[in-house]
């Protein structure tokens, strides 16, 4: 029984693992489509999604089996409950990056230059974010995890400067007001990111050692 | 080891660095452990890791196996039960036994079977007898089923009915305890399910203590489990915490499969 068991759980997480990547590939391509002014690149991104939705049901499907036919317990029940919990944080990751990359286009159609922030600092924190909560979950490094969900305070404060700057921008040239709030949405998605990346960080904590870290902050 | 406590509970049952010896053989080692009151225990472990012959132990069943031995202290509210002053029988009055398979006498009565424990003690009194026949038949779920041929042989019953039969038996005599071996495991799922929503009801009432094969049935029914394993008490923890969290690695590699 249990030898299936481990079966089903590695082909899983292999699969999870792809999973993985390619919502992380979406997110540095959504952010790179912004940097490079690249609309190829931020279609790729929009037209990719459905490939992460179909990916995210079909592992959800497939946790739901294994609980259902082995009744696992302790780690291997601690695994596919945060799988679960996972899978659905990085769909919704998956969807703010096609957030971003609809700003993107929209940046490009405008053809306009970014007139109040440089926000490299904040995309670079919030794809370290990602990359490193799930890093944390390949590796099962509890202090990689813990690293992540301290990382989100700064990303939350960026996220601050960004909205302040957007208003005193707009101040100035209120007829700014598409280009900046094209801006904005996008801070606001990288922001939301972040909070994906702890989450996914709190559950990597909790399938290594069974502590729930939630709302201690 | 950890022999963390379940809650605050009284303690009904405790054996300290209780050992049972087969000859020069230990088969169970220095186990000390605590009996929270109307409460399940569930000790769960590989096949002869000693959770059986612990079990045994708790009700000097071992006095019947020659060449066996036990050593360290079994106590029952305080009291050592195997103190030679006391008797076998008053023990095993207290602390009662449901085996693996049920163990009806076939073609004695259903009526006769719950309250011959009673009759081999003395007791003759009619009212009494058919009092207790009653509720323990009641506590045992079968009542209803058997109600009106309390005079048919036990043997006619289905497998979980007579299972049920003999918990009613072990119940006519208002056991403490009631030791459970094993007691679904030659019933087929629906009896299996009926002796578990059984022990839910019946813990209100007894302490009980349940070894089992079944993990599952481990977790579902029980408030604490201990893990066994050649014949060392390796875990004894709240339920919950043993089947999502255990704090021992062996705990965690036995009850998902990884041996045993």
């Amino acid at each position: 029984m249990s030898k299936y068991l481990q079966a089903e759980l590695i082909r899983l997480k292999k699969r999870f693992y792809e999973y993985c990547a390619l919502v992380e590939e979406d997110v540095r391509n959504a952010v790179r489509s912004v940097y490079e002014n690249d609309k190829e690149l931020a279609m790729q991104v929009i037209e990719k999604d459905n490939d992460i939705d179909r990916l995210e049901i079909e592992i959800e499907e497939e946790c739901l089996k294994l609980l259902a036919l082995y009744q696992p317990v302790a780690i291997d029940l601690r695994f596919i409950i945060s799988m679960l919990k996972i899978n659905s944080d990085l769909e919704r990751i998956g969807d703010l990056a096609v957030n971003i990359a609809e700003r993107s286009v929209r940046i490009i159609e405008l053809d306009q230059k970014n007139p109040v922030f440089d926000f490299t600092l904040m995309c670079e924190r919030s794809l370290l974010m990602v990359k490193n909560s799930i890093d944390a979950l390949i590796e099962l490094d509890e202090k990689k995890a813990e690293a992540v969900m301290e990382a989100d305070e700064e990303i939350d404060e960026l996220h601050k400067n960004v909205f302040k700057k957007v208003g005193d921008a707009l101040k100035d040239k209120p007829n700014s007001f598409e280009i900046l709030s094209q801006y904005l949405t996008i801070s606001r998605a990288l922001e939301r990111i972040g909070d994906h990346a702890t989450n996914i960080a709190e559950d990597v904590v909790y399938m290594i050692n069974g502590t729930i870290v939630r709302h201690q902050g | 080891m950890n022999n963390e406590p379940s809650n605050e509970n009284k303690i009904r049952l405790e054996t300290i660095d209780l050992s049972v010896f087969y000859g020069q053989n230990p088969g169970v080692k220095n186990v000390s452990l605590q009996i929270f009151d109307k409460q399940v225990t569930a000790f769960i472990g590989p096949s002869g890791c000693g959770k059986t012959t612990f079990l045994r132990a708790l009700n000097r069943m071992h006095d019947l196996t020659r060449g066996a031995r036990v050593t360290g202290k079994a106590l029952i509210d305080g009291t050592d039960i195997y103190d030679p002053k006391i008797d076998p029988v008053t023990i095993r009055r207290k602390i009662g036994m449901v085996f693996q398979k049920p163990t009806p006498f076939p073609t004695m009565s259903i009526y006769d079977n719950v309250v011959a424990g009673l009759k081999l003690v003395g007791i003759k009194n009619k009212s009494l007898l058919d009092e207790v026949c009653e509720r323990s038949l009641r506590q045992s779920a079968l009542w209803e089923e058997v109600k009106d041929r309390l005079k048919t042989p036990g043997g006619s019953l289905s497998g979980g009915q007579q299972q049920r039969l003999s918990i009613a038996r072990a119940l006519a005599v208002e056991p403490e305890v009631l030791l459970m071996d094993e007691p679904t495991s030659s019933l087929d799922p629906q009896s299996t399910n009926r002796i578990e929503e059984l022990i839910g009801e019946l813990k209100h009432q007894v302490t009980i203590i349940i070894v089992t094969h079944n993990m599952q049935q481990a977790s579902r029914v029980s408030d604490n489990t201990a893990f066994f394993y050649i014949g060392n008490l390796i875990e004894f923890n709240k339920t919950t915490k043993i089947f999502t969290n255990p704090d021992q690695k062996r705990t965690e590699e036995y009850i998902t499969g990884q041996f045993g």
